[in-house]
């Protein structure tokens, strides 16, 4: 490398590109798409959580300022639209599949949940949109409401779905019971926990927006959307709802702001206004509220769990068991059943050798937002019953819970790890970020610091988890056999321009992750190209052959290693054009970094050389080779990828107000090779932010007649500044074995590690209250209660 | 939000004016109404603006008292020279008055006006035994705040400031609302002219006087005094981030904390 | 309907607006000023955070109409005629203090009002406090907090330049 250009390759904390745009107010966000005679939806929604539709009157919005129309679901079932599809089907126990009940676009029969959508006014303004839906009347005949998983699942419990008995989804189950039952016969001891993993909402900064357009001169439909993954919603949304085919459906994710999960999904809002805009010949916007966000957006999380863990004398695992209840809310989402299920019980090892395991896992319905996958999704509810269970059965078994967990770990060469729960990991060392984060937060030193709190009339309380994730979503066949109804692969275009300047077509999709930077550093490395003049192409579908988009922190394991087959797909071909241009072998042909070489020799070939001979075919052998340097590649990963590490986390209660703040958040992940520091720390950063949410502050409530009690920002606690402390953050790294880059993911591993390390802090702080439940999140009227003896502070 | 005629008044008579039809809304920072009209649970027919008004502005010194102006946005107050010298725990609390967006915007005059159970400024208002000077009258704190979202104001009615009697001793203290930030449970204590007051926050539908606690500092200033003694939750604000119970004890602690506060 | 004339960014406007109108409608629906984002209908997100008149306030909680006649500054007016960025916005690329750029807008506006707020200079936990008004969901402030730690340095001559090398 030049001496005076700072290396851009894999290791390099490259500042941003896409900053630039960011930071001068140029991103260019859906909601920031103006059309030409562009119209505004207004959604009608549901403030009932399950009432039955007797009508929809429109007759009040005919003649209101700027109203075009109202369409109803009425009016959609008149154009045959199909249903919001699931992607995932979960067979249940028995072998038959899980109730799958259909999802109307606009409800027209029931109101399943408060935000259902019932109406959409249409018109010239957005404030006159929401003007005409105001003026619609619906006459509905309320219904109970089964409002949480307990009421779902009472005896005569109102049905969500008619036909769907005991609004139970599907009734699942992995691991050999027999096995388990033997094992548990020979336990010294059973350690037993009731965990609840509390429901979140997403909200991520910008809400979400839909832009429609229809070209009757062509047919062609627009979408932007507020997307992670575009290629996925023109499939499901072309094929399942409007019958829109691929040729005619162009989808936009421009820059999207913040996803989280929550903007997987292919929702309602996407499809009216693709329709709309068809059905009145002029494009149609709809832009979310953060009260819509609310109600609308797919929520996370909300299982209840009984997990047993049985030990032997030496505190040897035995086996584990667990049972599941997890809340789908009222339809399925996109991803809902593989969330509780193949992304949940399958991580029930951890990062421990547990001879055997039977998980079971009931999916209910109820009168609530969908649940779908949200920053983690299973894992961080698997991590969070494990590495709790795991420090419950240290203090009842009087080991220390950090030997407690040495004695169990898998060991680093007992690799590649077949688990009793499907998964076979393929590398870890979690000794080493066990030590390296021990040593990192000072764990051996923190009793003085108990006692220095103590002095200053404070709690102070240390925790940890060492976790594992299984990410880079996802090897096709295996999803496939699972029940997924996509493919779960990742597609790269290398296009090399003429001058030798790189364009990068990639199905992954940024929303944050900062691709444009770290794909951009994958061809500066293996191409030699300045960092510069690679533009990575993300999020059309008009401009990326295909994708699967970004989630499962898999678009560097998955899309990242498509862009490196296509990149040896480009050499390949440079080295064939380079020997015609050497005149020798093209098995004498090196490359590196920009420059190919007969080997052993001094004559070089520049990549500019070969992409001006490949695009000017003059000197070129033009009947074996085509001209042009381009190519595109399809790159299915052969396993999940494995990160994990080890979280600690320092907390302090002010015992007067039950406040706990954090004070120290440690984090050792091994998320494979690093390829851009900075970055990495940044997503694995705001991952702890997430999970330190959940674990002190982030609740979703509903009471009991479905009405959503945490419906605002001004009573949905949304992390601060100044609720978190600083975080340190490092990385021990293991390969990914199987991938070309070594790569695991950072995405999630922040959220998936820290809620148990907070609460387990947490609990160590109480520990002369002597805690054992504590579910999340650790709320100042909570943890007064505990210290006020274990009385609920929270109104109901 | 709903439209409506907008005006802008240069003096409190033509506010006032504006004001006598029943639909009309008078605004000073907006920092209350305007998300309130956003959420279109609010029609004024009007918007006043009252931001031209020379006679609601300004802070200063009237002999013992620190007179504050309607119009003072919070962040005035909490950099007024006069009220840090006389009155440091007012200055304080206008420093923590929601973000610094809302200080840059909202006004002492509306915050009294619209009486939130969870703003800061009634407790203040109260403890301090202020008076509030309308277009119309003077009325005593105690008169002045009447319940939740209410007051002694006519509709026609404007505070044009708010007079502080310069206490001997001052302080406060809350806890938010973990997602709001508003008032969780806040107490104000002061001494003025030898007499305690104490007032709460946040904890109920409105401000009110905890008359336990006064008699105690009153005999003993000091946290100890307080510690000890229990509010009341019957009555007190429950919700899903604090029970009455919840909110009853962070009275006993709030009101400890602002009398070390105070000194 | 009213009638606002307002400077946004140097540049003098005027415009016709409904007494509803908000102020950050004005400035992304009128003058198309997009950089200014709505992340919230309960003026807590702080994505919409402009200065009017040097301070900042949220445009989604205030009318166009009061803002007549005022200074109004957006993000897309921070960085010089020559493209130079602001040390605000030159140490949020340094010190990787945003990740999908929605809240980075409102973010930085209200960093430059805390920094000018505080000549003397900001401790971490002023820094913490004074982002009250403003969420991120991505970075969990931990960059945010140190880039305007930085960029304040820089903004009262402590220090020379935004480059992480300086520290």
């Amino acid at each position: 490398m030049n001496d005076v250009v700072p290396f851009e390759g894999i290791g390099a904390s490259v500042r941003r590109k896409e900053d630039f745009r960011f930071l001068r107010g140029r991103g260019a966000y859906t909601a920031d798409f103006n059309r030409q005679g562009q119209l505004h939806a207004w959604i009608l929604r549901s403030p009932h959580a399950h009432a039955r539709i007797r009508s929809v009157d429109v007759a009040a919005t005919t003649g209101m300022p700027g109203v075009v129309t109202v369409f109803t679901g009425a009016d959609m079932a008149k154009d045959n639209l199909g249903g919001l599809p699931c992607g995932w089907q979960i067979h249940n126990k028995d072998g038959s599949p899980m109730a799958e009940p259909p999802h109307a676009v606009i409800a027209h029969d029931k109101v399943r949940h408060v935000g259902d959508p019932v109406a959409v006014a249409i018109a010239a303004t957005r404030d006159q949109a929401r003007d005409a839906a105001e003026a619609i009347v619906v006459d509905y005949d309320v219904l109970p409401a089964a409002a949480t998983l307990e009421a779902a699942l009472k005896p005569g419990a109102p049905e969500v779905h008619g036909g769907v008995a005991g609004n139970l989804c599907y009734d699942w189950h992995i691991g050999d019971k027999t096995v388990l039952d033997a094992a548990f016969a020979k336990a010294h001891k059973i350690v037993s926990l009731d965990l609840v993993n509390n429901r979140l909402i997403p909200n991520a900064m910008e809400p979400r927006a839909a832009l429609g357009e229809y070209d009757p001169t062509t047919g062609d439909y627009t979408l932007h959307t507020t997307s992670q993954n575009p290629h996925v919603i023109r499939l499901l949304m072309g094929a399942n709802v409007l019958h829109i085919p691929e040729s005619k459906l162009r989808v936009v994710a421009p820059d999207v702001g913040g996803g989280f999960g929550s903007k997987i999904y292919h929702y309602a809002e996407e499809a009216i206004v693709t329709w709309s805009a068809g059905k009145l010949g002029r494009p149609v916007k709809w832009t979310a509220d953060r009260t819509e966000s609310f109600m609308s957006d797919a929520h996370g999380r909300d299982h209840v769990s009984k997990a047993d863990l049985a030990l032997d004398a030496n505190g040897t695992i035995l086996g584990l068991k667990v049972h599941t209840y997890a809340n789908m809310g009222a339809y399925l989402s996109t991803f809902a059943p593989c969330v509780p299920t193949y992304l949940y019980a399958t991580l029930l090892a951890g990062t421990y050798i547990t001879p055997v395991i039977y998980a079971e896992v009931k999916a209910v319905f109820t009168n609530t937002v969908p649940v779908d996958a949200y920053r983690g999704a299973g894992r961080p509810e698997a991590t969070f019953l494990l590495e709790r269970l795991m420090d419950v059965a240290a203090l009842e078994s009087g080991i220390d819970r950090v030997e407690l967990r040495r004695r169990n770990f898998i060991q680093p060469d007992q690799f590649p790890y077949q688990t009793p729960v499907a998964l076979q990991y393929d590398s870890g060392n979690y000794q080493a970020t066990l030590d390296q984060a021990l040593a990192a937060a000072d764990w051996a030193g923190f009793e003085s610091r108990r006692a220095e709190a103590a002095k200053r009339g404070k709690l102070r309380g240390i925790g940890c988890s060492t976790y594992l994730e299984a990410c880079g979503i996802a090897p096709s066949a295996v999803v496939g056999s699972l029940g997924a109804r996509a493919g779960l692969y990742e597609v790269g275009t290398i296009r090399v321009h003429p001058t030798g300047s790189v364009t990068v077509l990639t199905g992954a999709h940024s929303h944050g992750q900062g691709h444009e930077t770290t794909f951009a550093q994958l061809v500066a490395d293996k191409l030699g190209v300045p960092v510069a003049q690679v533009d990575i192409v993300h999020g059309d579908t008009a401009k990326v052959p295909f994708g699967m988009g970004t989630y499962g922190s898999r678009s560097l394991a998955v899309g990242g290693s498509a862009m490196m087959k296509a990149m040896d797909k480009v050499i390949a071909k440079g080295k064939r054009i380079a020997a015609h241009l050497m005149e020798a072998s093209v098995d004498d042909i090196e490359f590196e970094r920009g420059t190919f070489r007969v080997a052993g020799t001094d004559k070089t070939k520049a990549l500019v050389d070969i992409s001006v001979a490949a695009y000017v075919p003059h000197n070129y052998p033009i009947d074996e080779i085509e001209p042009g340097l381009e190519e595109t590649a399809f790159y299915d990963p052969k396993n999940f990828t494995y990160p994990g590490g080890c979280h600690i986390a320092e907390v302090e209660i002010d015992p007067e107000t039950g406040k706990v703040s954090m004070v120290n958040f440690t984090a050792v992940d091994d998320v494979g090779r690093v390829i851009n520091p900075m970055i990495v720390e940044g997503q694995v950063q705001g991952g702890i932010a997430q999970g330190i949410g959940q674990a002190l502050l982030e609740t979703c409530v509903y009471d009991a007649d479905g009405q959503l009690l945490s419906g605002s920002m001004m009573d949905y606690t949304m992390p601060r500044a100044d609720d978190l402390a600083p975080v340190s953050v490092a990385t021990h790294t293991t390969l990914c074995t199987h991938n070309p880059l070594g790569v695991k993911g950072c995405g999630e591993v922040g959220a998936i590690g820290s809620p148990p390390a907070v609460i387990n802090a947490v609990v160590d702080a109480l520990r002369d209250f002597k805690v054992r439940t504590l579910d999340m999140p650790a709320t100042p009227a909570k943890i007064w209660g505990i210290i006020n003896g274990g009385r609920a502070m929270a109104a109901e | 939000m709903y439209d409506f005629q907008y005006h802008k008044p240069a003096s409190v008579a033509d506010a006032v004016k504006l004001l006598a039809d029943p639909d009309a809304k008078a605004i000073s920072g907006g920092q209350t109404l305007i998300p309130a009209l956003k959420h279109r649970l609010n029609r004024p027919t009007a918007v006043v603006d009252l931001s031209g008004i020379a006679e609601m502005k300004g802070i200063r010194r009237e002999g013992n008292a620190i007179v504050i102006g309607a119009l003072s946005r919070h962040d005035d107050v909490a950099g007024s020279a006069e009220v840090k010298a006389a009155i440091p725990a007012l200055a304080d609390m206008a420093a923590h008055i929601g973000d610094t967006q809302v200080r840059n915007r909202g006004t002492m005059g509306g915050s009294i006006s619209n009486n939130d159970p969870a703003a800061d400024y009634p407790a203040a208002v109260v403890a301090l035994n202020a008076t509030v000077i309308t277009s119309k009258r003077r009325i005593t704190a105690d008169e002045f705040f009447q319940g939740m979202f209410t007051t002694a104001l006519e509709p026609d009615e404007l505070v044009i400031a708010i007079s502080f009697p310069v206490p001997e001793k001052a302080g406060y203290a809350k806890m938010r609302n973990p997602a709001s930030r508003y008032v969780m449970a806040g107490v104000f204590v002061a001494k003025t002219g030898g007499e305690v007051r104490v007032a709460v926050n946040g904890a109920a539908p409105c401000v009110f006087r905890q008359g336990e606690m006064e008699a105690a500092l009153g005999a003993n200033w000091s946290a100890e005094a307080v510690g000890g003694i229990k509010q009341d939750a019957t009555d007190l604000n429950g919700d899903i981030h604090g029970s009455a119970e919840y909110r009853a004890h962070l009275v006993t602690v709030m009101a400890k904390r602002a009398v070390a506060a105070a000194g | 309907m009213p009638q606002v004339t307002l400077t946004v960014n140097g540049q003098t406007h005027t415009a016709e607006v409904e007494g509803r109108t908000l102020l950050v409608e004005l400035l992304r629906e009128t003058l198309r000023l997009t950089g200014t984002h709505v992340g919230c209908d309960t003026s807590q997100c702080g994505a919409c955070v402009v200065h009017i008149d040097g301070e900042s306030v949220k445009a989604c909680t205030t009318l166009a109409v009061m803002a007549n006649g005022s200074n109004v500054t957006t993000i897309e007016g921070l960085a010089a005629a020559d493209g130079t960025l602001h040390p605000m916005q030159e140490a949020f690329r340094e010190y990787h203090a945003l990740q999908c750029g929605f809240c980075t807008p409102g973010m930085v506006m209200s960093a430059i009002d805390l920094v000018k707020k505080h000549p003397d200079g900001l401790t971490e936990q002023q820094i913490r406090e004074g982002l009250e008004g403003n969420l991120c969901r991505c970075t969990g402030y931990h960059n945010i907090v140190k880039a305007i730690a930085a960029a304040a340095e820089v903004m009262h001559g402590k220090r020379a330049e935004i480059a992480r090398a300086a520290e």
